[in-house]
């Protein structure tokens, strides 16, 4: 069964008090918090669409690169050895850790890859004059994908391990490890540039899709 | 920076009989006398608050308290040398991380795997035993320290990194080897079981006691 919407558009609540209120009009950039537990409501961006299409782009073209090529390598006595981001996770499965193998293929490389390809379909489908339903239940999916990739907490614990590794052996930073770093980075401007108030308002509702439905003949017929 | 319109009465959704949904954020009635109800806009199914959330913190809280112990008590790594094979826990690696120019990095794994978890579990059970007992006071620090459980568990998967391509790279048998050791599973397990009691928490508990109050009083 639908709620009845409440028709201000303005009126919203605070996930983290439940404080009812309403938001004021901002300036692309400018950011309403709520008066009782200081939770940031809203932040207009400006011009969010095109930015984060750009930026999810760049984002996917560096991921593609990031997983290509090696990442780590390292030279003892005479021998050498290279890694990509996909060799961490085979390593842990053949040496039987299969669930921490899993997950650490989510965090890097199945998460993230959602988490830039989402965002190209919902800015994507956003662009159209009126965006459809199936942008809404990605957008729905959008913020479980963004939890779970990991790749600058991954940065962080490559760091770790070449200065580890480097009391033994030298270490040669990869390509992957440098298009990495800038990923992070992309990642977190796709994410900063999105405004997804502004597309919730462009979306068709799923009530109406109910509507239409039951508008249809055959359905009326059949109840 | 703007702030929304001050309430000086501190009107809640839930008193006004108003659903929030969460995922796409639309103010929506609930049909007369119904509790649950769906949003017209995203379809998300909408309650006054998440369902069962203590309930379900606390069963992911305490499943992460009992892989606590196995995570810091058994071996993440196994080095294998000509020498011989040595197995270290967490906390051993953080001494053998410790050096004259290692010691930020050893501090950085020190905080992240062994105090952030920690830190983690009490501050969601403080949270929970307060939002249980209906406590008004703290509110705004409460709700702050959840935003900071929330802020950085993910951090903490740092150490199940470092494993994984210490490992992946220091395949150089019969020279040296480096394999995961079980604790490494119970340790990621401690990271994804805190990061979901975080996650089904609810935030909006804390206040709910006030917001009683202030209906009896007003």
């Amino acid at each position: 069964m639908y709620n009845r919407p409440v028709v201000d558009d303005s009126l919203t609540l605070c996930l983290h008090c439940d404080l009812l209120q309403r938001l004021p009009d901002l300036l692309p950039g400018g950011s309403a918090r709520c008066p009782r537990c200081d939770k940031e409501l809203w932040r207009r961006r400006d011009d969010s669409l095109n930015r984060t299409l750009a930026l999810s782009l760049a984002a996917a073209v560096l991921y593609i690169i990031a997983n290509a090529v090696p990442m780590l390598g390292l030279t003892i006595v005479g021998r050498a050895a290279s890694t990509t981001v996909l060799g961490g996770v085979e390593t842990l499965w053949q040496d039987g850790q299969v669930l921490v193998a899993v997950l650490v293929m989510i965090t890097v490389i199945i998460a993230p890859a959602l988490q830039i390809g989402l965002m190209l379909a919902i800015v994507l489908g956003a662009l159209r004059t009126s965006a459809p339903r199936w942008v809404g239940a990605l957008m729905r999916h959008h913020p479980t994908t963004q939890t779970w990739s990991m790749i600058e907490v991954m940065m962080l614990g490559v760091l770790i391990a070449l200065v580890k590794i480097a009391d033994y052996a030298t270490v040669v930073p990869g390509v992957a490890l440098f298009v990495l770093g800038a990923l992070v980075f992309v990642l977190a401007a796709m994410q900063a540039s999105f405004d997804p108030r502004e597309v919730w308002q462009k979306i068709e509702w799923a009530e109406d899709g109910v509507r239409h439905t039951t508008d249809d003949p055959a359905s009326e017929a059949a109840s | 920076m703007s702030s929304s319109a001050p309430a000086e009465s501190y009107p809640t959704a839930m008193q006004e009989g108003l659903h929030g949904c969460a995922v796409c954020g639309l103010i929506s009635r609930p049909a007369p006398g119904a509790e649950e109800g769906r949003c017209p806009r995203c379809n998300e199914e909408l309650a006054f608050r998440k369902r069962a959330s203590v309930q379900r913190t606390w069963a992911y809280l305490l499943a992460a308290a009992i892989c606590y112990v196995p995570a810091n008590l058994l071996p993440v790594l196994t080095t294998t040398t000509a020498t011989g094979t040595e197995s270290d826990t967490i906390l051993q690696g953080v001494v053998l991380l410790w050096s004259p120019t290692g010691w930020p990095l050893s501090l950085i794994v020190l905080v992240a795997s062994i105090m952030i978890p920690s830190a983690k579990i009490l501050a969601l059970a403080y949270l929970l035993v307060t939002a249980q007992r209906g406590s008004v006071k703290n509110n705004t620090q409460r709700v702050r320290l959840y935003r900071v459980v929330e802020f950085i568990g993910r951090w903490s998967m740092v150490d199940v990194f470092v494993d994984t391509f210490t490992a992946a790279l220091i395949q150089l048998q019969p020279l040296m080897s480096v394999a995961p050791a079980p604790g490494l599973l119970f340790f990621a397990a401690v990271v994804v079981l805190t990061m979901l009691a975080a996650e089904s928490f609810d935030p909006r508990l804390i206040w709910d006691a006030a917001n009683s109050k202030e209906e009896v009083h007003g």
